[in-house]
């Protein structure tokens, strides 16, 4: 039985915008639109969709880096008591012993580490925040956690300046595992490395998963980036989850047509016949004002009348498969009629 | 085919304080008549450095300190030097035979004129001549551009021959005289308006009125290549023109590129970091790495049978939709091009390495017909079958 270790209900996060001559509120950016979401102990859960859908949102809700609007954000200890950890602040997280377990890895490695500091003190700080040890025991269990990220003493008397971008990246990691977290928000954490960095980066990653027994919540707008770190895959559309699935049921079966649209669109490295491709029309709509029913609907190439008056639920259809289209029992018809594709492999 | 685009041994350094980055190193590289060829590699390569040295735009520490760009815009015509141009000849070389669109679309709209107007404006830039011989066919046979046709027609008869003749220059500065051009402001108009409607923009009515910072980053992508297609260029450079677009933007965009390709621009070189796009728009490719081109051919024969240890690399690195068991990462950075590594320049992270490789810079060879490889190791494993 899969434990859940992060539970999101309905979370919404909107950034009011300010306009007029009074400065009021006129209108807000809903960033995150009550979005429903299990995260499983263990799992790597991939979070994927085009840039300004809320995937970093999402990501900083649940370190709280910021305080959602609404919904809740539901944290389950291994012991203990569930929390919502929508409704507390940084100091009751750190009260309750919880702040340091939930850590978050971002895109770009140059700027989310302090210059000034050596990586020998960047790595001691969330160490020296959970436990006394002399400075003898500190700095072997520094040059442990670099050694698990592939790198060694040498480079403790280093600055971040010193590094490629890669190593950077690695020092990144390494401080967040310093921590004894369980979870780690990881935001787009190859997006900045070469091609050929990345695939260090993600190897690293799955390895200290396994090892450390850690959950991941991989943010990226990659998808054979997540498709090959994630066993799980949530995909995200202007604020909403629109389908999360096992990993190879949402390359082998997607149902809702915006994940067809990003399938058909993966550039592939394997030179094959000719794609099909779903190209959509238009842009991503402004999440100042989102579309009706469906948010996809404005884009969507088999919108119906029922799709821009109703908003579609997350449907459970089996599987551990939850889609929200009003249309899914029939997509796969549709994009095999329209479009002349029968699957993505 | 004829080749369109030849650069021979192009060699470029960038003066710094640190030293001379040595960003292209004899660079070799050559492109046929209606090829779309795909130029890839890791960021800091030199991709973008190589086009801005063969355009000569490239920015101030960088020298190009020697090498040849041979251009030959028709295919039976013998080629120029493009680095022995003056800067004059350069210009109308980079106007009308050659344009280019870049990852930024925000620095290169203006942001505080029309779009209909920006995209007229390159209209009025190269086809003056043109478009005032269109319509003073059009006067002639008869159609009327009210009370001034006649002063028009004068006026646009001489701007057909030479839009940069003195009279033009003298009439634009009196009052009333310099409406002459009206007419053909008109008519760019209607050709930006019509453009933009090809690109698959709705509504190109509505859009050529609005301001840059009213559109969507996959729009305004659309009006640079709107931009860099009105002077019909016989090769369109896009360097990384889709990398910061989403997926579905960027499909819409390729798609775009390639029925461009069908019908009106002769040769694309796509400059881009990523092999899938490559895999699926181009026909030709050639793989960078450190400044220097390590292979060149079919994008089918390269990405099927890669030759050079990089590419090989490279292809086993990223994730592919039939990824089985784990990636193969290739150990070690990209080399700071200061000092680059002595021979072969990617001989420090090569599996494949010999002596010879930390010594002699291995030549582009062509070892497959059609496929050139400079490589000691791909030299000897398949020189020495044939
Ligand atoms: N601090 C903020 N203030 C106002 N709007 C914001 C802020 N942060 C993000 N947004 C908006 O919220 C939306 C979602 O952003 P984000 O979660 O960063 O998207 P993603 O990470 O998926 O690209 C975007 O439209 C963005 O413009
Ligand atoms: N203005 C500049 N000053 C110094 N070095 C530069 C400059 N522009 C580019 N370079 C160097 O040239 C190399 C190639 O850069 P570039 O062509 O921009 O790479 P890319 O392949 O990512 O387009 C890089 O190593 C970079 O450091
Ligand atoms: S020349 Fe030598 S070092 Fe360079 S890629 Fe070939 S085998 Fe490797
Ligand atoms: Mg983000
Ligand atoms: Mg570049």
């Amino acid at each position: 039985m899969k434990k859940k270790i992060i539970e999101l209900k309905g979370l919404e996060k909107h950034y009011p915008v300010f306009g007029g001559v009074l400065k009021r509120q006129v209108n807000s950016v809903k960033a995150l639109d009550g979005i429903d979401l299990d995260i499983y102990r263990g799992e790597c859960l991939g979070v994927v969709g085009e840039s300004g859908c809320g995937k970093t949102t999402t990501g900083k809700a649940i370190i709280n880096l910021h305080a959602p609007t609404g919904g809740e954000a539901i944290y389950y200890p291994e012991d203990g008591d569930p929390m919502d950890l929508a409704k507390m602040s940084n100091r009751q997280m750190k009260n309750a012993g919880i702040r340091s377990r939930l850590q978050m890895v971002f895109q770009d490695p140059t700027t989310s580490l302090n210059p000034r500091m050596l990586i020998k003190h960047i790595i001691a700080e969330p160490i020296k925040e959970q436990e006394k040890l002399s400075a003898r025991e500190l700095e072997k269990k520094i040059v442990s956690i670099l050694e698990m990220v592939g790198l060694s003493r040498m480079h403790l008397m280093r600055y971040p300046h010193e590094f490629s971008g890669g190593q950077r990246q690695r020092i990144a990691v390494a401080r967040a595992i310093a921590a004894s977290p369980e979870f780690i928000v990881l935001d787009e954490p190859t997006s900045a490395l070469d091609v050929s960095v990345q695939a260090q980066i993600l190897n690293l990653l799955d390895k200290l998963r396994k090892e450390l027994n850690l959950t991941y919540l991989f943010v990226t707008h990659h998808l054979l980036v997540v498709k090959y770190i994630s066993t799980r895959i949530a995909v995200m559309y202007l604020g909403k989850c629109i389908e999360t699935c096992p990993t190879d049921e949402l390359f082998s079966n997607p149902l809702h047509p915006y994940t067809h649209a990003l399938l058909s669109g993966i550039p592939n490295p394997e030179v094959a016949a000719e794609p099909n491709r779903i190209v959509l029309e238009g842009d991503v709509p402004s999440p100042l004002n989102p579309p009706s029913g469906c948010r996809f609907h404005t884009r969507c190439p088999f919108c119906i009348d029922v799709c821009s008056r109703e908003e579609p639920v997350l449907l459970d259809v089996g599987n551990d498969h939850k889609v929200a289209c009003h249309r899914q029992d029939v997509v796969k018809e549709l994009v095999k009629e329209k479009f002349g594709i029968e699957g993505y492999f | 085919m004829a080749v369109l685009l030849k650069a021979q041994d192009l060699t470029t350094n960038f003066y710094t304080y640190e030293g001379a980055v040595k960003a292209l190193d004899k660079f070799s590289l050559s492109i046929d008549h209606g090829c779309t060829f795909g130029l890839v590699g890791e960021s800091g390569c030199g991709k973008s450095v190589t086009v801005r040295s063969m355009l000569r735009v490239i920015q101030s520490p960088g020298v190009i300190e020697g090498g040849k760009v041979l251009f030959s815009e028709k295919a039976d015509a013998e080629p120029v030097d493009l680095l022995a141009l003056t800067e004059e000849e350069m210009e109308s070389v980079r106007g009308d035979s050659i344009s280019m669109i870049f990852q930024e679309p925000n620095a290169a709209l203006n942001p505080v004129i029309t779009i209909g107007d920006q995209v007229a404006e390159s209209f009025l830039f190269h086809r003056v001549a043109e478009m005032s011989q269109k319509i003073c066919d059009a006067i002639d046979s008869g159609e009327s551009y009210g009370l001034l046709t006649p002063y028009y027609r004068a006026m646009l008869g001489v701007a057909a021959k030479n839009p940069k003749a003195p009279l033009l220059k003298f009439c634009s500065q009196v009052p009333f005289l310099k409406w002459w051009d009206k007419p053909v402001k008109k008519e760019a108009l209607q050709r930006a308006i019509k453009i933009i409607g090809k690109l698959g923009i709705a509504n190109p009515e509505e859009i050529v009125t609005r301001y840059p910072h009213n559109l969507s980053g996959g729009m305004k992508q659309r009006i640079v290549i709107a931009i860099a297609l009105a002077c019909h260029p016989t090769l369109l450079i896009a360097d990384e023109a889709t990398s910061n677009l989403d997926v579905t933007v960027q499909a819409q965009i390729l798609q775009l590129l390639n029925d461009l390709k069908k019908e009106s621009i002769s040769s694309i070189l796509l400059i881009t970091h990523d092999l899938g796009v490559v895999a699926e728009t181009c026909e030709k490719v050639g793989v960078m790495y450190a400044g220097t081109l390590c292979e060149t051919g079919d994008v089918k024969d390269v990405f099927s049978t890669p030759l050079h240890p990089y590419t090989q690399a490279l292809l086993t690195s990223v994730p592919k939709f039939n990824q089985e068991g784990e990636l193969q990462s290739i150990e070690g950075s990209v080399p700071n091009l200061v000092n680059p590594p002595s021979g072969c320049r990617f001989h420090p992270r090569c599996p494949k390495a010999m002596d010879k490789c930390s010594t002699d810079k291995p030549e582009l060879k062509e070892l497959i017909p059609g496929h050139l490889v400079a490589c000691h190791h791909a030299d000897r494993v398949i020189g020495g079958l044939s």
